[in-house]
């Protein structure tokens, strides 16, 4: 177990103060309902941005992606580079004009004011519910870990954070989620920099990085490369660590899945919503896009990093819990031991092993045990407080968007239309307060049953598959309809469940993995399985959206101006220098990427 | 907006920053101080001291005009 000495517990005071503080300061500015959902709408764009980036930020991103760049090396920057970068540029060109030109205060609100009231009550359900079960999620993961390597209190751990979050966010409302996520930003930049600096400077820069890493692959059966290149071994499923082929890939996560969640999820939207004008909005995601494509150095390259490292000769890391057990060989001779842990078995305590008989990693633990092991007391407290903060960020970013959907599209909507401002003000911090007890009561559910949010997790990616194939529809096809988007999303989400339902990954059982309608398929990976599912979700929406669409009567061409592409005017920027145009910023922000790509092909 | 957040944020690393140098500076001899052989505590709270300074500067750069 970790000594976190005092000077680690100041930062996070530190922090703590700070972030209590913005709320306070911001509380007087909220005396409207808009103020506190939308922040007046007043926001300049780089604030946004960064708030945009941030919101996403949670545990997924900076555990999930240091696990991943563990399990699959360099490949997993396919989820920015391939995925959100593109998907960033193209709600910022394309969508934005309708988000913000609308004026509507959500996303369900979009679907309402373009399609028709049953499509919003469906995405707003799904979405609030969504959303405090991820956060809760996400609650769980964080008292999970700080228990584990800490040894603090799970409950201590997860009552502090949601309290304070709740806090700052009951206070100054979308304002201070959003000045609370810039500040974020900074800390998980700053926090995470200097391990990716020691870590890389342990292991002899990128060229001791990929000869250590040649080692690991050929260790697991791959030609050497294959943990430091993203694209060279993606010609076939069997050749890469994520087993998926460039096709799948690119339909799959850069299309569906990116496409989907960057363009539709009120949860990054509202951020740029939230945005003083529409060239700022619009040009949110595409700030968001600029350090967003240099994280994957930030977080994973840690988890690369972790697999293959020495530990330094005086790092107070390896605590007795998870360190391995003395004379078990975390992999196999040819690939040096890092310090990701193994999986450890609950009931014998005894390393897990796959089918072939290798010792099965701790993924998650890569990026925090890199910290454990580099970070003297000082800096530990710097690296941890930047971890709490992003479960913190992701966490503000649900509850923000559940308050506002909740009031606007649930409670407005359908309980009591037509109050006056003050009282859906009041039911704003009401639902923060519900939002995060749900969020409470879900991470207890998860600690209790795994199995459950493992589930709930499955059926959110059902729901959200087919999505962007309604928006894009409503967006660009004035001819598509409510009953038609209505159909399609059932369609999609029904088509999910069932591919999912008749395949399997490979080496899996029958369960919440698939195949629990009879195995028809099977897939080299999980991830491509995942892609699959979501391509095939998205095809269904598509076209069943435009068959009911095309049987059913259209609404008449007025009743769309700013709703539809071709019946809005198209928008000006109001830029003081050229290369603020945010046509101008996509270029740059694509040209970055593909730049990227080509020097880690 | 009444808050810039340029202040608090530079508010924040200036004060890490400054925790971090001190801390640096009086406990680099100390074993574990420095595992990997920098004085990471030292160099990086001078670099977080630098951005904070920089935070707060810019915001009341911006904040300076409008006064009467």
């Amino acid at each position: 177990m970790t000594h976190v000495t005092g000077i680690d517990y100041a930062v996070m005071v530190l922090y703590f103060a700070f972030v209590l503080g913005i709320g306070v300061l911001l509380r007087r500015s909220v005396k409207t309902s808009e103020d506190f959902f939308l922040s007046g709408r007043a926001i300049p764009a780089w604030v946004t941005g960064l708030a945009f980036l941030s919101a996403n930020l949670g545990a997924q991103e900076v555990i999930g992606m240091g696990a991943s760049g563990a399990k699959y090396g360099i490949a997993t920057s396919h989820f920015y580079w391939i995925g959100a970068i593109p998907a960033m540029v193209f709600i910022g060109l394309f969508m934005m004009p309708f988000y913000y030109g609308s004026r509507a205060r959500s996303v369900p609100e979009y679907l309402k004011l373009r399609f028709d009231e049953k499509t919003r009550g469906l995405n707003a359900i799904s979405f609030a519910t969504m959303t405090v079960f991820s956060s809760g999620i996400s609650l769980y993961a964080m008292g999970k870990l700080l228990n584990l390597l800490l040894g603090w209190s799970f409950d201590a751990s997860i009552l502090v954070a949601a309290g304070v979050v709740l806090a700052y966010i009951f206070l100054g409302g979308l304002t201070s989620a959003i000045y609370n996520e810039v500040l974020q930003f900074f800390l998980i930049v700053f926090g995470f920099a200097p391990l990716v600096f020691l870590g890389l400077r342990a292991v002899g820069g990128w060229a001791g990085l990929s000869a250590r890493l040649a080692g690991a692959a050929v260790a697991n059966g791959y030609a050497p490369g294959a943990y430091t290149h993203s694209w060279a071994f993606m010609d076939h499923a069997a050749h890469n660590p994520v087993g998926v082929e460039w096709f799948g890939l690119v339909m799959g996560l850069g299309f569906v899945l990116s496409f989907g969640y960057w363009c539709t999820d009120f949860l990054v939207v509202q951020r740029a919503m939230a945005a003083n004008s529409m060239t700022a909005a619009r040009r949110t995601p595409l700030i968001a896009a600029l350090p967003k494509m240099l994280f994957p150095f930030l977080v994973i390259f840690p988890g690369m990093i972790a697999l293959v490292v020495t530990p330094p000769a005086t790092s107070r890391a390896p605590s007795a819990q998870v360190a391995p057990a003395p004379g078990t060989a975390v992999t196999t001779a040819a690939a040096p031991a890092g310090v990701v842990p193994p999986k450890l078995d609950p009931s014998t305590g005894a390393p897990l092993r796959d089918a072939r008989g290798r010792v099965v990693l701790d993924y998650d633990l890569a990026t925090p045990m890199l910290l454990l092991n580099f970070f003297p007391a000082g800096l530990l407290g710097l690296g941890l407080t930047a971890l709490l903060a992003s479960f913190m960020s992701g966490m503000a970013g649900n509850v923000t968007a559940f308050n506002t959907v909740w009031t606007y599209d649930l409670y407005q909507s359908y309980l009591r239309p037509g109050a006056p401002d003050a009282h859906y003000l009041r039911m704003g911090r009401i639902a923060t307060v519900a939002g995060i007890a749900i969020s409470i009561a879900a991470a207890y559910v998860a600690a209790s049953f795994n199995n459950i949010m493992d589930f709930l997790q499955l059926v959110f990616a059902f729901v959200n598959a087919p999505l962007f194939a309604t928006f894009a529809l409503g967006m660009f096809w004035k001819r598509a309809t409510g009953h038609g988007a209505f159909a399609g999303l059932v369609a999609g989400t029904l088509a999910a469940a069932a591919h999912h339902g008749l395949s399997l990954p490979a080496g899996a059982s029958v369960g919440v993995k698939g195949g629990y309608l009879g195995v028809l398929a099977t897939f080299p990976s999980e991830l491509a399985q995942t892609f699959w599912t979501a391509i095939v979700a998205w095809v269904t929406c598509f076209l069943v959206t435009i068959l009911v669409s095309l049987v059913t009567r259209p609404r008449p061409e007025a009743e769309l101006g700013g709703l539809v592409y071709g019946l809005t005017e198209k928008p000006r920027d109001m830029v003081a220098h050229w290369y603020e145009r945010p046509a101008v910023l996509a270029a740059g922000v694509l040209g970055l990427t593909v730049l990227l790509n080509v020097v880690f092909f | 907006m009444t808050l810039d957040v340029r202040m608090p944020i530079g508010l924040f690393f200036v004060l890490v920053g400054a925790l971090l140098t001190v801390y640096g500076a009086v406990t680099r001899h100390e074993p574990g101080a420095s595992p990997t052989g920098v004085p990471i505590d030292m160099v990086w709270g001078a670099v977080l001291l630098a951005f904070g300074i920089v935070m707060v500067m810019l915001a009341r750069r911006a904040r300076g005009p409008r006064r009467p």
